[in-house]
């Protein structure tokens, strides 16, 4: 049986690390990236250091991995950051750093794998969005205005790719206890939750299952779509 | 080097033809028009070829160039207008790094 190679972004903690470890429990052979390098240890696992928004280095990355692997089933596009401040206070660097690795380095992988996925007649791409966007979450304007991107990126490049058999979805998690929301008010979180259908806090698990669904042959039907957790629509 | 990349253009244009359908052999010439008024491409079709060549040189010869280009759908100055013009840009890329 054939190895599915997956290619997760931002896998050195949280949850990319979570995924990939998922990924490697169901069989798959694993490529993680992160601009640090990371701990996992795995025979089916290998770690790239990079910027997810340098395009050369991130061609680079496609190339290397063109030469070894010849194909590519997979691109979990996790790799993403946060900023939570108010819009008056939020200098015009954070809003490009933000924009940079939240859209343009999804949109980097997204193109590049859906090069290599052609040639395997077909591949699934998962990009990550938030429930923030639909909740229009005040005090995350940048972060929000780059997923609300991605949930774009996702439904063009579902189309641009479709003749390929390359699907593209987003998920949209709720709060998960990662690094991402360490520095998030508690209160704030709770405000969050209480405006979900089912108020608790996200696991790493709720997203899994939705990328497993996503990556899954049976799904070769369903693209363009952003699933949002916790009920919130 | 030009017959070379001019080689793998036919060959990854032939490839997208094929994707359609289009079995047909088509003469590549230099001056073929591959897009725009009167050429053999849809979009979706130089999408195709253009990605089959940046794959062709990659594989054959090492060469890692992208060929996307801001003038893509530009109807007067598309560097992927004609075999001639997208094998000026492939040459012109590739650049000093040619074999």
């Amino acid at each position: 049986m054939t190895v599915p190679v997956t290619l997760i972004t931002g896998t050195r903690k949280g949850l990319g690390r979570f995924l990939a470890e998922r990924c490697l429990a169901r069989g798959h052979r694993v490529i993680g990236c992160s601009r640090k390098p990371a701990e996992l240890d795995h025979p089916r696992y290998e770690h790239h250091c990079l910027d997810v928004a340098d395009e050369a280095a991130v061609r680079g990355l496609f190339a290397d991995l063109a030469g070894r692997h010849r194909r590519l089933d997979h691109l979990i596009n996790n790799a993403g950051i946060a900023a939570l401040n108010h819009a008056v206070l939020t200098p015009a660097a954070t809003v490009e750093r933000i924009l940079r690795t939240n859209v343009v380095g999804s949109f980097l992988f997204c193109r590049e794998a859906a090069k290599w996925m052609r040639r395997g007649g077909g591949g699934r791409i998962v990009n990550f969005s938030t429930v923030a966007v639909p909740l229009a979450l005040e005090g995350e304007a940048a972060y929000v205005a780059s997923k609300a991107a991605v949930e774009a990126l996702t439904r063009v490049l579902a189309r641009e790719f479709a003749a390929w058999g390359v699907t593209v979805n987003a998920v949209g998690p709720v709060p998960i206890d990662t690094d991402l929301i360490r520095n998030v008010p508690a209160d704030k979180i709770q405000a969050l939750v209480a405006r979900q259908a089912i108020a608790r806090l996200g696991e790493p698990e709720d997203v899994d299952n939705v990328v497993e669904f996503f990556l899954r042959p049976q799904s070769a039907f369903v693209t363009g779509q952003v699933v949002y957790l916790g009920g919130v629509h | 080097m030009r017959e070379t990349v001019l080689e793998v253009i036919r060959e990854a244009v032939h490839e997208a033809l094929e994707g359609r359908g289009d079995v047909q052999g088509a003469a590549l010439e230099e001056d073929t028009v591959l897009f725009g008024e009167g050429g053999l491409l849809d979009s979706m079709g130089l999408v195709t070829a253009v990605v089959a060549v940046e794959q062709a040189l990659a594989d054959r010869h090492g060469l890692v160039v992208s060929l996307a280009d801001e003038r893509a759908l530009s109807r007067r100055n598309s560097p992927y207008r004609t075999v001639g013009t997208l094998a000026d840009y492939t040459l012109e890329l590739i650049g000093p790094a040619a074999p």
